[in-house]
């Protein structure tokens, strides 16, 4: 492991386009901190985000990844967080049987409005994962020559 | 011949461990057989042979060929290759070693591939002769023995000795290396076991399978077939076969982004597969019924009319054994007697 | 039962109801037997085989064999039928094209687990009670039929046929079954005992594909993983990333959908337990969403296409599972 006090830890954020990433651009806008090695990439509904991308980011290099979508009954499409709600659960479920560290990987549900709340969720989510150190256990050793 | 207590056999595979690096078939934690890097404790597996067979060592399922990485506007090719250490594959079947000698038909010759030639130079081939056969064994209808195997040097295991024999150069060296452990012998006691192995081999439901008319000459015959709609209805598809066959040596080339260069490969390839020889128009053989034709004609006819008769299988049974729908080269090679007889 | 069989299929070919049969065709040995279509009594006669080492499930089969013309007869064990119900549910099979008869199971083996209870050179086998009798070139050989089916037959969930037009035998009930204990076994486990699990299974993958091949819930017409187009295909694992992502991949895309047959560990060429994916995720479904068993009937919706405003946060799995 690295020493934690040098890792900065690559974080995937899936954003979704109505909410979560409003919320982003609202903490911007309001100057609150969260660290730059956040990559938000945005997708038009938290149910777009098919659990291969998921694997597929830390196969990239990411050390944790988080999905951001509208509060459950907010959702622009009516119900497409439901659904992501079920396959993350269950996702994230396997990856702890399969002894993947389970902390790497979140769901967290931002509102347009809580550009406060997504400020805060990638600080600590940040810090969770700086504390487990690099993903070895999902890694793709070609992509990290 | 020289000879070995079994019960030295830890310290003949330390001896050579000391030397290069050696291999021989144990079990792993699920209870299978395969080959597996010797180390202190490990003990030769009980079963006939491995599930896997020993072509790895000389043709991984995959290996990179080259990388590329970019920097600005050069592009630098890099070879990937580290020397091979030597070394030395004991406890070969007489059926996986025959396979090293089709392989080589394959990739010795011109164009060379010089990845599977290093590797080949590197190794030396310890065969065993088998005791007791399996019903799916059927290696005497390629003409091997399974008494007395091929290979660089072979080893007999009766009684509570290990007979061994050079049989190549490479063979002599392994031999030499290892003379203070073994004593010269006679070979009364492998030539009994010989017979012994023979007769079961004679007894084999599978000894009477009968190629003759497999040939070049009756290429089209077989290749119009009827039986071949049936003998492909129930192929799944999958590689199951043509992955545990020793002899199965067909690869793809495939390229993949590390996100800072390219990293080309080969793996593995299986003619069972749905985009096997894809090419930009698409792929030649469009059901699993022309599929299903090429790997066994592939073995059966084309491969011996390219080769001086020679096969392309060793009737080791691990497509028998292991095919999830039952069906393989011997139901295929029967069903199609007739068409040529 | 055998005989019951072809008499029932030559019944309804001979009378126009079906033109073909899918059954099972001997081979070579005892165990090694093949699928087929017979389409004449004569073939029937030949080759018609119905046994303890009838474990293929055929009901994949049918989603060719349906579109094709005329009517099939397709004989189905109990395991088979929630295949079937659950490819009806997914319009895969077209139901008026087949008729169904569903047959007894009391549980098949086949020749690699007889060849793990240290069988070798099988040449015929016997039923005698509740063992077989092996007769081998090394002589013969008596086991205990309990002991000699493998782990999918030992913890059977049902001996009840989900759907049929007619039935042969007597029908059987739900079981309950103790199909979860290794599951559970393993969510006990600490995170890295249960990472060193899996590596050591799933590092053995040799992507032959054939769980994928022989799953009925993998219908799809072209795998993302056979897709160039994809950018994430692959023919061999070439990081055991590749290795992981595939069985997660594969397993996840049958959740709520696989019905617990148990093919894919049959014809896993390296006996990887590849159940225990997918039965982690029926426990986790029954657990989070409640009791759902996959091809039981042809209406509900299945999980994962479904939702209740009251479902559990995905942060429930940090509390759960294992020693830390």
């Amino acid at each position: 492991m690295q020493d934690v006090k040098t890792f900065k830890p690559k974080i995937v954020a899936f954003c979704c386009n109505w909410c979560s990433y409003a919320g982003a651009d609202l903490a911007g806008t309001n100057r609150l901190n969260y660290p730059a090695d956040v990559k938000i990439i945005r997708v038009p509904c938290s149910c777009r985000v098919n659990p291969m991308f998921i694997l597929r980011a830390f196969q990239r290099g990411a050390d944790g990844v988080i999905l951001c979508g509208c509060h459950p009954g907010d959702c622009h499409y009516t119900t497409g967080n439901y659904y992501a709600r079920r396959r993350m659960t269950l996702l994230f479920s396997m990856l702890d049987y399969l002894g993947i560290e389970k902390e790497r990987t979140r769901v967290e549900w931002v509102s347009a409005a809580e550009g406060a709340k997504f400020a805060q969720t990638m600080n600590e989510f940040v810090e969770a994962v700086t504390k487990l150190g690099e993903n070895k256990r999902l890694e793709d050793l070609r992509c990290k020559k | 011949m020289r000879k070995l207590p079994i019960d030295q056999l830890s310290a003949l595979f330390q001896a050579i461990a000391e030397k290069e690096a050696l291999y021989i078939p144990a079990d792993d934690s699920s209870g299978q057989a395969r080959f597996q890097r010797w180390h202190e404790g490990m003990e030769m597996t009980q079963a006939l042979n491995t599930v896997r067979s020993a072509k790895d060592f000389f043709f991984p399922q995959t290996e990179n060929l080259v990388d590329f990485k970019l920097k600005g506007k050069e592009i630098e090719v890099i070879d990937p290759r580290t020397e091979h250490e030597d070394f030395v594959v004991f406890g070969v079947r007489g059926c996986d070693a025959r396979s090293f000698t089709i392989l080589d038909k394959v990739f010795l010759a011109e164009p060379v591939d010089t990845y599977y030639k290093s590797r080949r130079e590197h190794g030396t081939i310890v065969s065993l002769a088998c005791t007791h056969p399996e019903e799916t064994c059927f290696c005497s209808t390629f003409g091997i023995d399974p008494a007395a195997p091929e290979g660089d040097a072979r080893g007999w295991i009766e009684g509570d000795s290990l007979y061994l024999e050079a049989l190549t150069e490479k063979g002599e060296k392994f031999l030499a290396a290892v003379a203070d452990k073994t004593s010269e012998c006679g070979d009364e006691a492998v030539r009994a076991q010989q017979e012994k192995t023979r007769d079961i081999a004679k007894k084999l439901p599978l000894h009477e399978l009968n190629l003759t008319g497999f040939n070049g000459e009756n290429m089209l015959k077989l290749f119009d077939s009827k039986k071949w709609g049936e003998l492909s209805q129930a192929c799944l598809g999958c590689g199951t076969c043509t992955f545990v066959c020793p002899t199965c040596q067909c690869y793809d080339i495939r390229d993949f982004n590390t996100g800072s260069g390219i990293t080309r490969f080969r793996c593995w390839d299986s003619c069972m597969y749905s985009d096997f020889t894809k090419m930009a128009s698409g792929n030649p053989r469009l059901t699993q019924l022309e599929r299903f034709r090429q790997r066994f004609m592939h073995k059966l006819v084309y491969f011996p009319a390219n080769n001086e008769g020679e096969y392309g299988c060793v009737g080791c049974g691990r497509c028998l054994a292991k095919c999830p729908i039952s069906m393989n080269i011997v139901k295929v090679a029967k069903a199609l007697a007739e068409e040529v007889r | 039962m055998q005989e019951m069989m072809i008499a029932k299929a030559k019944e309804l070919l001979g009378s126009g109801a079906v033109n073909r049969v899918l059954g099972w065709k001997t081979g070579e040995f005892v165990y090694d037997i093949t699928p087929a279509v017979f389409t004449s009594v004569e073939e029937l006669e030949k080759d018609f085989v119905y046994n303890d080492f009838c474990g293929n499930n055929l009901s994949k089969y049918l989603i060719k064999e349906s579109r094709k013309e005329g009517k099939i007869l397709a004989f189905l064990k109990p395991c088979d039928t929630y295949s079937f119900n659950q490819l009806l549910k997914e319009h895969r099979i077209l139901r008026d094209n087949v008729y169904v008869v569903g047959v007894p199971c009391e549980g098949k083996t086949d020749g690699e687990t007889l060849k793990a209870k240290g069988v070798k050179g099988i040449l015929g086998i016997r039923t005698e009670g509740d063992s077989f009798v092996v007769d081998t070139l090394y002589g013969e050989k008596t086991l205990a039929k309990a002991d000699a089916l493998p782990e999918r037959c030992l913890s059977c969930k049902s001996k009840k046929h989900m759907v049929y037009d007619e039935l042969l035998g007597p029908e059987g009930e739900v079981l309950d079954s103790h199909r979860f204990d290794m599951v559970e076994k393993i969510e006990k486990m600490t995170p890295d005992e249960r990472f060193e699990f899996w590596r050591g299974e799933l590092s053995r993958c040799i992507r032959c594909n054939a769980c994928r091949n022989v799953c009925p819930a993998c219908s799809c017409e072209k795998c993302v993983f056979d897709n160039d187009a994809s950018g994430i295909a692959q023919k061999a694992a070439a990081d055991s990333f590749e290795e992981n992502m595939f069985h997660i991949i594969r397993a996840f895309h049958v959740a709520g959908r696989c019905t617990d047959c148990g093919e894919c560990s049959r014809v896993c060429p390296q006996n990887i337990p590849l159940h225990l994916l997918n039965r982690k995720f029926i426990k986790d479904i029954d657990t989070f969403y409640g009791e759902y068993q996959a091809g039981e009937d042809t209406t509900t919706r299945a999980p994962l296409t479904n939702y209740d405003p009251g479902d559990v946060e995905p942060s429930i799995v940090y509390g759960k599972g294992g020693k830390k």
